[in-house]
């Protein structure tokens, strides 16, 4: 089975927002900055209070990758993974696996959109062609 | 502005897979080799330097750290130092030449030991950090869990982007597998020396696209020793000492594989910038190179990082046969990780300081006294120029 992210303060709304069907990303309240990896502190401008909020959950491909080596004995292949520009939080990226489409298909420059799934108490973000 | 640091001797163990010999063993001749090679005896060493330290984040990855080595070697010490957040794989290096520089030591045994091949089972695979861990923390904690578990994939995703941009195609990165199994020919410590042929490189099962099973170096067992000593000291040993002419650690992004803007260019271009500011040679006055190659692509993204040729140019660079053997700026004359072994960047640096002795037989860059070498990918990222003078 695939390892877990240890749930922490500042990491606990991206992956947990998934129950509500929400994307969360963290902002900083001072300057507007989007943070992620979500931390504590804003790296711009230092203020600490960084909240997160939903943001579209939707994006485009920048770039992807497929892999077809399994990594551990249980893991299907091949699957593509995406790393995605999303709305609504300029400068970030969401890398996750795509679902519901053939890997072969993704292409740098194609419209996403989120969805999730729950293992234990994480929920993981996963993109699919949004049309 | 030259740093008072020298490289005066290196040593790299009988590498290999599977070879069922501890670390320590394998540390222990890779030491003996480099004093060997430096006209230095254990006594004469002060200082010792590392990266990571001793580690368990991905199996084999790092089996000691300096306190077993002391031990082991019965080194006394004034300067000791592993370094898991630095620079690179060059990190430990590059600290103890600011030792030597600062009168901390006056030589440092700088070591990187692996046992990466023989740890290696079904389901713990090397360099998948946090492998048989039920949580994980830290930069990967975004990849692993996400199914980005290897490298592969974050380089498989560089390079896509890569290709997207600048028309880079499979062949290319065939010429540097190529090039340095040819190169691995010549160097009987490489671990993969029978030719591969371009239709071989293209055959090859797929591990994570655009990256194929010979774009992905080649998990070893190995030590690599890497002595670094005070310009005066270094008058005295055996060989011409290797001027550390000028270091890079420079980086400007995240501590991530995804989120630097341009993801075209890695750490590498910090870094490499950095380097050449602190020093009045420039890329056409270098003579051999040692670039990391975890993974084939890092090699063209070296390149450009390092100013041999410009951005997006590198395909063409490779084309012109300028890396290979007989061309003018060559590469991992070795065999780099992809064909030598993967010993973590230590065995580039061995290289380059091989051919810079003049002693890489049957491979050997005629007349070569600068040396270039860049350790790391993504946002790891170390780089150094080396003079014989």
């Amino acid at each position: 089975m695939r390892p877990l992210p240890e749930l922490t303060p500042e990491n606990t709304a991206f992956w947990t927002g998934g129950a509500e069907g929400k994307l969360m990303i963290a902002f900083c309240g001072d300057c507007a900055h989007a943070i992620h990896p979500s931390q504590l502190i804003c790296p711009k401008c230092w203020s600490d209070k960084v909240e997160s909020r939903a943001v579209p959950g939707t994006g485009t491909v920048y770039t992807y990758t497929v892999n077809h080596q399994p990594w551990m004995p249980d893991m299907p292949v091949p699957f593509a993974l995406a790393v995605v520009d999303i709305d609504g939080a300029p400068g970030v990226r969401v890398t996750a696996e795509v679902v519901n489409a053939d890997p072969e298909s993704i292409a740098i420059g194609q419209k996403m959109k989120v969805s999730f799934f729950n293992i234990d108490d994480i929920w993981f973000p996963q993109w699919e062609p949004a049309q | 502005m030259t740093l008072n640091a020298a490289i005066t001797g290196v040593g790299m163990s009988d590498i290999g897979r599977k070879t069922n010999r501890p670390a320590m063993i394998h540390l222990a001749e890779a030491a003996r080799r480099a004093l060997e090679c430096a006209g230095l005896t254990r006594d004469d060493i002060d200082g010792i330097s590392t990266y990571p330290g001793k580690a368990d984040n991905s199996p084999g990855m790092s089996p000691l750290g300096t306190g077993e080595v002391r031990n082991a070697l019965g080194l006394k010490t004034r300067w000791h130092s592993a370094v898991p957040d630095g620079p690179s794989q060059m990190a430990p290096i590059q600290v103890a030449a600011m030792a030597v520089a600062t009168g901390q030591a006056r030589h440092v045994l700088c070591f990187r030991a692996l046992t990466e091949s023989s740890s290696q089972t079904a389901t713990q695979r090397a360099s998948i950090p946090g492998a048989g861990r039920a949580r994980l923390g830290g930069w990967y904690s975004y990849l692993v869990p996400a199914n980005a578990m290897s490298a592969s994939n974050w380089a498989g995703w560089m390079a896509q982007r890569y290709f997207h941009e600048y028309g880079m195609t499979r062949e290319h990165l065939g010429l540097v597998a190529t090039g340095q199994r040819a190169f691995a020919q010549h160097n009987p410590s490489a671990v993969m020396r029978t030719p591969l042929t371009m239709d071989d490189y293209l055959g090859a099962r797929m591990i994570s696209s655009p990256l194929g099973l010979f774009d992905c170096d080649v998990p070893i067992d190995g030590a690599c020793v890497v002595i670094v000593s005070a310009a005066d000291a270094a008058k005295d040993c055996a060989r011409a000492p290797l001027t550390i002419e000028a270091m890079g650690a420079a980086l400007g992004s995240q501590e991530t594989w995804d989120q630097r803007a341009d993801l075209t260019t890695m750490g590498a271009h910090d870094s490499a910038a950095d380097m050449w500011k602190r020093t009045d040679l420039k890329p056409a006055d270098v003579d051999v190179l040692g670039l990391y190659d975890g993974f084939s692509i890092f090699v063209p993204f070296w390149l450009e990082a390092m100013g041999f040729c410009g951005h997006g140019e590198a395909k063409d660079f490779i084309a012109e046969g300028n890396i290979g053997p007989g061309g003018r700026f060559p590469v991992n004359t070795g065999g780099g990780q992809l064909s030598g072994g993967r010993l973590h960047g230590f065995g580039l640096l061995h290289e380059v300081c091989t051919q810079l002795w003049g002693q890489a037989d049957g491979r050997q860059v005629e007349g070569a006294k600068i040396g270039a070498c860049g350790m790391g990918g993504g946002f790891i990222a170390g780089s150094m120029l080396l003079r014989r003078d």
